[in-house]
Order: C-alpha cells, then sequence, then structure tokens
C-alpha cells in the first residue's frame, strides 16, 4: 500500500531531477524561478503601495475574463487571453470603485464582493464549457505547472526556445525589467509620495492604472502553471521576504529575484519528495524561506529582536 | 434597539426554528437515499420537481445545510463588514484547508469532527500568523493577509494532492471542500452545523451589547472595562467555526463571500446593527438554498460558485434598488430635486416680471416670461404648464397668473435669494456683485429655522444689495392667504 509521505529517496530527489530527468524538470524549474521573478518585482510595487490585495482581487477576476475570450475566440491564443484578462482586471478595478464610492461599503468588503463574483463566474464557466476552454478546477486552483514540458516547442530561426507558455513568461518577465529598469524614477517617487510625483510631473493616476495593467499581464501568464491562489503567494513572498532583510528598494528587487530562483529549486525537491502538486510545494517552500528570514534575519529577524530586548538595548527606530 | 433580553429572547427563538424545521425535513415520510449524482442528466424540469418536492434525503441535507450556514455566516458577517474585517475572513477561510487535510488525515475518512477541529485549529492558526506577522515586522497588514492566505493554501493543496494520491483518497470527495458540494453533506454534517448555529446565535444574542460597542466604539468599550481583546478573539473563534461549517456546501475558495456579501448587502439598506443582522441572515439563507438548488438541477455543479452568485444577485439588488442608498433612489432623487428647482425659478421669474410693474398687473404674458429667462417661447410654455400641473400658477390664452401657492412659494424663494445676497456681502464681505451665484444655488435649500435666523443677524433688512425689496414673512403670509379670496391689487 502506497503511504502519505514517500520513502526518502536520495537519489530520486536530488540527482534525478538534475540529470535523468532534467528535461523534464529543468523547464518545470525554470518556469518556476520565471513566474516568481516577474511575479515578485511587481509585487515589490503592490507591497509598497499597501495594494498586496489588489493582486489578490486580479488574480481572482481573471479567470472569466480567459474563460470568455476562450469561449469568444475559439482558441487559446495569447491575443484573446490577453485581452481577456486585461478587460477582466479592469473590469474588477471599476466594480471596486464603483461599490466603495457610491455606497458605505469599505474597501475591503468592495474588494471581497467583486473579486469572489467575478471568480464564481470564471469557476461555473469553466464547469459549463470544460471540453472547449480546456481548464478544470484543479488547473484554476494550483495550475499545471508539469505541463508545461509537454506543450509544443517554440522554434524560431532553427533554433529551439522551449515550451509555448514558457517562451511567453520569460518575454513578460523581460518586459516588465524593461519597465522597472525605464520607469525606475516614477515608480519609486510615485509609490512612496503620490503629492510630490504629481508636481514632478508624474500622473500617479496613469502610474496606478499601468501597474494594475502590468498586473492582469503577469498573472495572466502565470495563471495556466500556478493558477488563480498561489500567484498571491508568487506575488507578495519574495518582496516580503527580501524586505526583511533589506530597506533599498534595488536590494529588495535582487532579494525577490533570488527568492523566487529558491523557491523554484527547493519547491521542485520538495514537491518530487512527497509526490504531490508541484507549483504549490513551490509556494511552501517560498514560505519556508520566508520564515528563515522572519526568524533569523539579521536585523529584523525574531532572535535578533529578542536578543536586543533581553540585552536591555532600545529598540532601533522603526521606519513608519 | 432590543436590550440584551429580548435579543436573546429571539436569538434562542431562531435556534428554535432552525432547529423545527431540520427536524422537519430530516425525519418524516419515505426516504429516497438517491444521491444527486446518480440522477445527474434527467430532465432539469424534473430535477426542479424533485428538489421542491424534498423527497431525497440528500436535498433535504443539502437545504438544512444551505440554511443554517446562510444564518450563521450572515449574523457574523454582519460584525466582519461593520468592523472592515473583510479579508481577515477571506484568509480564515483559505487558511483552513490543511487543517481539512489533516483532519481527513486522521483516520482517513471524511469525519466531520476531526475536520472540523482541524479545520478550525489552522484557521486560528493563519489568523494568530497574520497578527505575529504584522506586530514584529515591517510588514503591512495587507502583505501578511496576502502572504498567509497563499502559504496556508499551498500547503493544503499540497496536502490534497497527496491525498488523493492514496488509494483510498482518490474517492474521498476532499476535493469536494475546494468549490464546495452541497449534495455532499451527510446528516452528521447537518447536526454539527446546527450545534455551531445554535451557539453562535446563543453567544451573539447573549453578548449582543457588548459586541455592538466593541464593534462601533473600541476606546469606550475599553474605557469600560470590557475585556476587549477576549471579545475579539472570541468572535474570530465563532468566525473560524462558522466558515469551517460552511466549507463543504461552499468551499474554501469562496466561502469568505458569504460572509461579506450578504452582510453588505444588509448594511446598503439599514442604519441599526441589529436589522442587519436579520436581514443578512435572510440573504444568507436565500443565496444558500438558490446556490444548492441551481446546483441539483445542473450536472454536477460546484455548489459554492453557485451560493455567491445569489449572494451577489442579492448585493446587486440592494445596489439598485435599495430605498434609501440605492442607486435608482438616489437618481430619482436627484431627478426630482432638479425639476423642482426649475420649478421654483420659474416662480421665481413670474415675481419679478410681476415685481417690475409694482405688482399693478394681473400675471404675466408667456413672451414676458420668455424674455426674462432667455428662452424660447416653446420653452416658456413648457415651464408654465409645469407650473400648472402642479398646481402653483394657472393659465387662460398667454397670460399666467400665481395661485396663492404659487404666490407663496415665490416669495418665499425671493426672500431666501435676496436675503442670502445681504448676508454674504455684509457678513462674508463679498462683492455685491459676486453674490448672486452662490445665492441662486442656496435659495432652493434654506429651511424656515435659518431663514428667520438670517432675518434676526440681518435686522429684519428691508432692502437687499442691489436695492431691491425683501419680502417679509407676514407678506408672505398674506400672499398665501389674501390673494385666493380679495385678487391681487
Amino acid at each position: 500500500m502506497e503511504t502519505l509521505v514517500p520513502a526518502f529517496d536520495f537519489h530520486r530527489i536530488f540527482v534525478a531531477p538534475w540529470t535523468t530527468e532534467f528535461p523534464t524538470f529543468g523547464w518545470i524549474v525554470l518556469m518556476g524561478f520565471l513566474v516568481g521573478a516577474a511575479c515578485g518585482l511587481v509585487g515589490n510595487y503592490l507591497l509598497l503601495r499597501r495594494l498586496a490585495l489588489m493582486g489578490d482581487a486580479v488574480s481572482h477576476s481573471v479567470l472569466p475574463g480567459l474563460v470568455v475570450a476562450f469561449l469568444l475566440s475559439n482558441s487559446r491564443g495569447t491575443g484573446a487571453m490577453f485581452l481577456g484578462a486585461l478587460a477582466a482586471g479592469v473590469l474588477a478595478t471599476l466594480i471596486i470603485e464603483v461599490i466603495h464610492t457610491k455606497t458605505r461599503v469599505k474597501q475591503d468588503a468592495a474588494i471581497g464582493i467583486a473579486f469572489s463574483s467575478l471568480f464564481a463566474v470564471g469557476v461555473l464557466l469553466t464547469a459549463l464549457y470544460t471540453s472547449q476552454v480546456d481548464l478544470d478546477a484543479e488547473c484554476v486552483l494550483y495550475g499545471e505547472i508539469s505541463f508545461v514540458p509537454l506543450e509544443p516547442m517554440v522554434e524560431v530561426a532553427g533554433l529551439t526556445l522551449g515550451p509555448a507558455s514558457l517562451v511567453r513568461m520569460a518575454l513578460v518577465l523581460l518586459g516588465v525589467v524593461a519597465l522597472v529598469v525605464m520607469f525606475y524614477k516614477e515608480l519609486l517617487v510615485s509609490a512612496f509620495d503620490a503629492g510630490l510625483a504629481r508636481s514632478l510631473g508624474v500622473n500617479p493616476t496613469a502610474m496606478h492604472f499601468g501597474l494594475m495593467a502590468v498586473l492582469s499581464i503577469v498573472v495572466v501568464s502565470a495563471f495556466e502553471a500556478v493558477g488563480a491562489i498561489l500567484v498571491i503567494a508568487m506575488l507578495i513572498l519574495p518582496g516580503a521576504t527580501a524586505s526583511l532583510l533589506t530597506k533599498k528598494l534595488p536590494w529588495v528587487h535582487a532579494g525577490a529575484v533570488v527568492h523566487a530562483a529558491l523557491s523554484a529549486v527547493l519547491g521542485l525537491h520538495l514537491g518530487v519528495w512527497l509526490e504531490c502538486s508541484l507549483a504549490p510545494a513551490m509556494v511552501v517552500a517560498g514560505a519556508g524561506v520566508f520564515a528563515l528570514a522572519w526568524v533569523f534575519g539579521p536585523e529584523e529577524g525574531l532572535i535578533a529582536r529578542w536578543r536586543r530586548q533581553r540585552g536591555g538595548g532600545p529598540e532601533p527606530v522603526r521606519a513608519p | 434597539m432590543p436590550t440584551a433580553t429580548t435579543f436573546r429572547a429571539q436569538g434562542g427563538r431562531r435556534g428554535g426554528m432552525a432547529a423545527a424545521l431540520v427536524a422537519g425535513l430530516l425525519f418524516p415520510g419515505v426516504l429516497h437515499a438517491a444521491r444527486v449524482s446518480d440522477v445527474a442528466g434527467a430532465d432539469w424540469l424534473d430535477q426542479a420537481a424533485r428538489f421542491l418536492s424534498f423527497r431525497d434525503l440528500s436535498v433535504r441535507y443539502a437545504v438544512c445545510g444551505a440554511v443554517l450556514l446562510g444564518v450563521c455566516c450572515g449574523v457574523l458577517g454582519g460584525f466582519v463588514v461593520v468592523r472592515k474585517m473583510a479579508l481577515m475572513g477571506d484568509t480564515l477561510s483559505h487558511a483552513v484547508l490543511p487543517g481539512v487535510a489533516l483532519g481527513f488525515l486522521w483516520n482517513l475518512s471524511k469525519d466531520p469532527v476531526a475536520i472540523f477541529v482541524g479545520a478550525t485549529l489552522a484557521g486560528l492558526l493563519g489568523t494568530g500568523m497574520v497578527r505575529a506577522i504584522t506586530h514584529t515586522t515591517r510588514l503591512k497588514e495587507d502583505a501578511a493577509l496576502g502572504l498567509v492566505l497563499a502559504s496556508f493554501f499551498a500547503a493544503g493543496a499540497c496536502l490534497v494532492t497527496m491525498i488523493q494520491r492514496l488509494p483510498t483518497g482518490s474517492k474521498s470527495g476532499v476535493d469536494k471542500f475546494l468549490f464546495g458540494q452541497a449534495a455532499a453533506i451527510n446528516s452528521g454534517d447537518v447536526w454539527l452545523m446546527l450545534a455551531v448555529t445554535v451557539l453562535v446565535l446563543g453567544l451573539v444574542g447573549l453578548f449582543y451589547k457588548e459586541l455592538l460597542i466593541v464593534s462601533f466604539d473600541g476606546g469606550f468599550a475599553r474605557a469600560s472595562g470590557l475585556p476587549v481583546a477576549w471579545i475579539d478573539r472570541g468572535l474570530m473563534l465563532l468566525l473560524a467555526f462558522s466558515v469551517v461549517i460552511a466549507l463543504q456546501a461552499v468551499g474554501a475558495v469562496l466561502v469568505s463571500a458569504m460572509l461579506i456579501t450578504p452582510a453588505a448587502a444588509a448594511y446598503l439598506l439599514t442604519d441599526r446593527l441589529h436589522r442587519l443582522l436579520w436581514l443578512a441572515a435572510a440573504f444568507g439563507v436565500a443565496a444558500g438554498v438558490t446556490g444548492a438548488f441551481f446546483s441539483f438541477l445542473g450536472h454536477n455543479l460546484p455548489t459554492g460558485p453557485l451560493m455567491v452568485i445569489g449572494a451577489s444577485t442579492v448585493f446587486a439588488g440592494a445596489f439598485f434598488l435599495g430605498p434609501r442608498h440605492g442607486v435608482l433612489a438616489r437618481w430619482w432623487r436627484r431627478r426630482d430635486r432638479a425639476a423642482r428647482t426649475r420649478r421654483e425659478n420659474t416662480l421665481k421669474s413670474l415675481y419679478r416680471i410681476g415685481e417690475e410693474a409694482d405688482f399693478a398687473a394681473e400675471g404675466a404674458t408667456l413672451t414676458e416670461l420668455a424674455r426674462l429667462r432667455k428662452e424660447t417661447l416653446e420653452d416658456a410654455q413648457r415651464l408654465a404648464t409645469d407650473l400648472v400641473r402642479h398646481g402653483l400658477a394657472t393659465q387662460s390664452d398667454d397670460l399666467v397668473y400665481f395661485t396663492p401657492a404659487g404666490r407663496q412659494r415665490a416669495a418665499e424663494i425671493v426672500r431666501n435669494h435676496r436675503l442670502w445676497e445681504l448676508y454674504l456681502t455684509n457678513s462674508a464681505n463679498i462683492a455685491a456683485d459676486h453674490v448672486h451665484e452662490d445665492a441662486e444655488k442656496i435659495e432652493h435649500v434654506l429651511g424656515e429655522e435659518v431663514v428667520r435666523d438670517l432675518e434676526r443677524r440681518l435686522n429684519h433688512a428691508a432692502v437687499d444689495p442691489h436695492g431691491r425689496r425683501i419680502p417679509t414673512a407676514g407678506e408672505i403670509h398674506r400672499a398665501a392667504g389674501l390673494s385666493g379670496e380679495s385678487g391681487r391689487k
């Protein structure tokens, strides 16, 4: 009889994924890293703007957009997918705005109402048209990162680049990096001081909607790999972990990328060991890395704090 | 507002009603123990008839479950919404998943009690974690909520996929906890739900006053010596309970909507907490039962999304049709106000025409009205017809006359306008040629008391900054009383 936790076999868990099974697991790890890095970079700005839960809202509402786009266009083309996701993301943002400006329902409840309704519609459509949209409940929740190596390979000029969704994710990551580099100053200023941003000629509203648009694109490209809920972890965990260790934004970005790589590799080993779904395993590994930073962080870790308190030294002044 | 005692009585009565309903649905008559999935594919009309006849045991269980979870989530959701804890509810509902899986692993079966204990513990651990992260790091609450939500959910997802790999796990129905399947509710689940609902209603009834104070004025609650931290923890525990009993029917992913949406809809309709709780419970029941009904009709459709769509429909209804805060009602009020303002402006123009002729002429011609308002004759005619329809004027040929009511209102508006102009020039030192615009707006909304006050402050001045006479109160009363009897001067 099979057991819940399979026996610990060093070769199967740590050696095989990098040798004999590398053609499969290599793509999966790479995809996990690309998703984590792209989400982490965007997520840093969500964290700075206290918009972490907009990530929650947008990631849930992308689902009906995807399904409707697939149904209308009768294909799974990238264009239809991005358009559907963008429309859904904008719709969610609009519903939230309308509810909390026109009624006395507060923003938190408005977010809850908007994303749960849209997500419910998406799940129902998925259940009704499973065959047409080629999505199922499992995929919606945990994604199907293990299917990435099975996708048709993209070839450019005779050179095999990789599975289609991985190439798409890589392009999105490049786009995100380019945007972060190009608009570094604008993003920084408008995240920390909207008034100053306006006086410097940066339009904060445009920045907000631009950020939401980029968020929708990133979330939808990551959707098939990690699903609607795990993507929230991909958005928040890298930046949250990095910001426990450093305060400088460039270092937070770098830390987020490192966190993405760590959680992809560790998650792969965890998932192979436990024989469970790989995307949740990557998130669990990422959460583990966060917990390590939380406890052992040199400046603000729980242990460092405890020792400072015991030593009777004054608490350092915390940034408000 | 009911006192704690009357509310306790109401809570007890409601618990009793729920118990009677549950007992009535569970025990009588012939039992057709068909599972919903066995009959999928039958004609949907037959399905509807079967559902409504309550012949099947699974239907009875599903309806009981929907009613109980609707009441429970609705009542606690009221506190969630007024205390701005909606996203905490969301995190709580995702964080229970690993507990569900562990509870299932306890003896590898769907034991309601084991799952209940596991899920409650996981939920409380998750909310505790949120608090710990916000207290000991620089991360803000939103980040902590999202982080815990997704990490716990991922851990649960790992466990669920591991369970499904087991030979007994694949048909365990543990995946039904994700999107909910009301048809999977059995009698053990219903009894557990009933126990939790009675507990929740009892405690909310007992401590209604305390919960009310803590929810709306934490500072006052602390000052009056209430154990606020313990009340908060108790509320969180009850929330965890109600999320967990709703899991089976709604699923971990969407159960937060059952907390938020019915209560938010109720919040649009009333200002009183106790009424809000009643309404939220009713909306929760309505959403739950319609969700169960439609999921029975379709081919094994997940129940959770259907319940959520039901709740969102109720919210949309309250949003558009609510009598006081609804979009339609507000639009109607605005339109009404605009029409009244237009009528009053016409009255004012008629008054000005009369005033220029020292009230010697009877009424005003349409031509004069059109000229003063710089409008076409047709528009002037339309305005006059509107006045006639509201009993403020009469018209014969092209002459428009005030009725007594119309004349009184006209004098009032002119008085308000001129008083306000005078007030702005005298008290706010605004130049006399800048006060007209402001007075144009405020003349329609000045109440009788404010007018008295203005008159007193301005020493009952008789002339406005432009040298025109301000109608006095006596004149206005006379206008209303006499003009009908002795005609105009």
